[in-house]
């Protein structure tokens, strides 16, 4: 029971971060449907710097930079040539797909060493809660801390609020003074960022070797964990959990022979998001308005 | 207003800017005072825009310089004019639905302030000049009024020296316009200047002490309003004699005249913001104009909706020459000689990012496919969309920035010719129109109503949905109010006065 919920704890880590770069970038309108492909460039960068550097905080730091890099190809794209941002975003995929199957292709075979695990003094000895909770590595503790930062970064904060602002109506924003194209920018940089580290935790953590398409469809996963939160940080953070724990349930379900066939959970997560996505519209019917309303929509400077 | 000790707040000298080829101001001069009320009038793409937006900072001009205060001023981006003093209520408005109306003011405030220090500030500035806000809601649940009083709000907590406010007018009830004029009256007397950007007349010789006209990017002229009358200011504006328009003439009454008569027509209310159509009955005769007056919001829509087909009820709530057509499709409607004009020329009356020949095909869809050969009816010959289209832009006057643009590129005025003149393009017998002129320059207002007025002297009966009570009285033959959903008896027009009209429409 133990190491089966410290499974699913781990498992959600790689969807929440990607999950939470995501939320940011479309909170300021823009929808990067390329989570996919910065998670994957993230973890053959993170995988290839530790063979290069022997330490897997290096892979922490180069995932990340590749996140952002690969983030601003999107960017160039969506942002300053305004181009379809669906088409984009799917292009930057299966961009990033072919590109880390080449750059991993040395890789393969070889293994890495895990992030080491850290065990928070006094909380890690509580028992039950102590082992599930407080003995992880680095980075699932920083992606704890960055969902709920970003949780009140974006409520309380000037500049979350600004964010919120120019996803809701970038023309308005553009009106009273905000740059519009480089606030979004940063934002996208951001998903970037956090997608990238989400890739590299795979590999940090999770299965310590490359092999092409190692992400597995986490990066859908993650762009509807963030329509299932319905743009809500601590619902993603809820989201993230019981998504992992249908990941989980696949394996189990294999291993202990359950009668129903493993299709039927890996379909579980779209299906959630599918009810999610109906109350929301049914929400939003009765004039409570989650989606940002410029999502998806070209900025284009009206002179 | 001593215009000796008055000072000069902003000198523009021969601002000019273009747009690649097109010049949209041509070296502009004005010259604003302290605690003025000044009005800049023009029709729709005169300019006004184009040169408030250089006042705040949004466009940089080529050539010309601004003096504030005397001293010359370079504005890289909206935040150096708010912290000059410079505030704008933009047209538009520039909110945000899903924020909060403290947090809509806290990021236009360039000075950085507290949850609860901005809260209270919000709230002294509202009781202060009488603007009513309430900071916690969310802007999306606010009406039209609500949200520019939150504007207003925004801009007098940066104890702006300078107000500009685009066409603030065009979307408030009589009774926030007086609510609007006290509070730039006194605002002005604290010695705030305001650019009031109009084209309403009245409403510039009622608030305004000078108005500077543009016309085609240039000033026309700039004249105290005390002594000019509101004709010579239209003329100014238009560049030609305003023409009155032509009366039209009466048919000789027949006993088989009666085109549509609707009867007992229900419709219950589709949301919450909906309005329930009560047991509307009328009746309208060929050769006529039935004038619908009413406020906003009373059940225009759902009414227009109901006679175009949008909505469907009852076969017999509506018959068009005996024929019950109360629970038909809107295609088929169109094919027995009915078009329908509504009221939102963008996104409803035309595909904003089609041609405009394509949103003639669109329809003319009915006649392509029903009166051609099976071939025609899958593929179409844009060839001929195209060739009604520009029938349509030369018989109605519309202007087109180049050949075949998309119905989102025209100007509000030009597009409404072009959706006016596209229904009546299709020859039909009865035409329903709803809100014409809304928004639409004296120029192209004036077009449209004669081009109403002769299509009734040609025989054809005509449905006037609208808000205009001027409009209602110079075009109809007749007049119903509507009122919450319910329609008041026809009368003629002869038997009724403006303030009958004015108080039926109050009736709730």
């Amino acid at each position: 029971m133990e190491s089966l919920l410290i499974t699913i704890l781990v498992t959600s880590v790689p969807i929440l971060l990607a999950g939470t770069g995501e939320l940011i970038a479309e909170k300021s309108g823009v929808l990067n449907l390329g989570v996919e492909g910065m998670m994957l460039t993230g973890a053959v960068a993170a995988l290839g710097s530790v063979l290069i550097f022997g330490n897997p905080l290096a892979g922490i730091f180069f995932g990340a930079l590749a996140g952002i890099l690969i983030s601003l190809i999107f960017s160039f794209f969506t942002i300053f040539l305004m181009t379809n941002q669906v088409a984009t975003g799917l292009g930057l995929t299966i961009f990033a797909t072919g590109l880390t199957g080449l750059i991993g292709e040395p890789f393969v075979g070889k293994t890495i060493s895990s992030l080491p695990k850290i065990e928070i003094i006094f909380l890690s000895d509580i028992p039950f809660l102590g082992s599930i909770f407080f003995k992880h590595d680095i980075l699932f503790y920083l992606s704890i801390l960055l969902i709920i930062a970003v949780h009140f970064f974006l409520i309380k904060s000037r500049y979350g609020i600004i964010i919120r602002a120019v996803g809701d109506n970038h023309d308005s924003a553009h009106s009273i003074g905000y740059p519009v194209k480089i606030i979004r920018l940063l934002c996208v940089g951001f998903g970037g960022m956090c997608a990238g580290m989400g890739g590299a935790y795979i590999p940090l953590v999770l299965t310590p070797h490359w092999s092409e398409g190692m992400t597995a469809g986490k990066g859908w996963i993650a762009l509807a964990l963030v329509v299932f939160a319905s743009w809500l940080p601590f619902r993603l953070l809820l989201g993230a959990l019981i998504f992992g724990g249908i990941t989980i349930l696949q394996f189990v379900g294999q291993a202990r022979g359950w009668p129903f066939p493993s299709q039927f959970l890996n379909m579980l997560p779209y299906l959630v998001t599918i009810i999610a996505l109906s109350i929301i519209s049914i929400k939003t019917r009765s004039g409570n308005t989650l989606v940002p309303s410029s999502l998806g929509k070209p900025f284009l400077e009206n002179n | 207003m001593d215009k000796k000790n008055s000072k000069t707040l902003l000198k523009a000298s021969g601002l000019t800017k273009k747009f690649g080829s097109f010049v949209a101001n041509d070296s502009i001069n004005i010259e604003i005072k302290k605690g003025e009320i000044h009005a800049l009038l023009g029709e729709n793409g005169a300019g006004k825009s184009t040169l408030v937006k250089m006042f705040y900072g949004l466009l940089a001009p080529d050539e010309g310089n601004i003096k504030f205060n005397n001293k010359i001023i370079n504005l890289l981006n909206p935040k150096f004019a708010r912290a000059m003093g410079i505030g704008m209520v933009f047209q538009h408005f520039s909110l945000f639905p899903a924020l909060s109306v403290s947090e809509n003011i806290l990021i236009s405030l360039d000075e950085k302030l507290t949850k609860k220090q901005l809260e209270k500030s919000i709230i002294n500035t509202s009781k202060k000049w009488g603007l009513k806000v309430s900071p916690s809601k969310k802007v999306a649940e606010l009406s039209v009024g609500e949200q520019q009083r939150v504007e207003i709000v925004r801009c007098l907590l940066q104890k702006p020296k300078l107000l500009i406010m685009d066409e603030p007018t065009s979307v408030l009830s009589p009774q926030e316009i007086v609510n609007l004029f006290k509070v730039l009256k006194n605002l002005s007397k604290s010695g705030c200047s305001i650019l009031y950007i109009s084209h309403k007349l009245h409403e510039i010789k009622e608030i305004a002490s000078k108005v500077t006209i543009l016309k085609s990017a240039k000033v026309v002229d700039t004249m105290e309003t005390k002594n000019v009358s509101t004709n010579i200011l239209a003329e100014k504006m238009v560049g030609k004699k305003i023409i009155r328009l032509k009366a039209k003439k009466n048919l000789k009454k027949l006993k088989s005249n009666l085109a549509l008569s609707v009867n007992n027509l229900y419709r219950f209310k589709k949301n919450q913001f909906g309005v329930t159509l009560n047991n509307i009955n009328f009746t309208i005769d060929y050769g006529q104009v039935l004038g619908i007056a009413g406020i906003a919001g009373n059940g225009q829509v759902e009414l227009m909706e109901a006679l175009s087909g949008e909505t469907l009820g009852k076969k017999e709530e509506i018959i068009f020459e005996n024929k019950s057509i109360g629970n038909s499709k809107i295609e088929y409607r169109r094919q027995l000689g009915i078009e329908f004009v509504p009221e939102e020329r963008n996104n409803h009356a035309t595909v904003p990012d089609l041609k405009l020949h394509e949103n003639t095909f669109l329809t003319f869809f009915g006649y392509h496919i029903f009166n051609k050969s099976f071939f025609n009816k899958i593929f179409t010959n844009p060839k001929l969309s195209i060739q009604a289209s520009k029938q349509i832009e030369k018989k109605n006057d519309v202007r087109c920035p180049y050949d075949n643009p998309l119905a989102k590129q025209l100007s509000g005025g030009n597009l409404q010719k072009f959706v006016i003149g596209r229904a009546f393009q299709a020859n039909p017998k009865l035409v329903i129109i709803s809100q014409p002129t809304w928004g639409v320059d004296i120029g192209a207002a004036n077009i449209i109503r004669q081009k109403i007025l002769n299509l009734a002297s040609m025989g054809k009966a005509i449905i006037l949905i609208s808000q205009d009570l001027d409009e209602i009285f110079e075009l109809s033959d007749s007049i119903g109010v509507i009122s919450n959903g319910n329609l008041s008896k026809i009368k003629n027009k002869k038997n009724m006065t403006p303030t009958q009209v004015g108080l039926l429409m109050g009736v709730s």
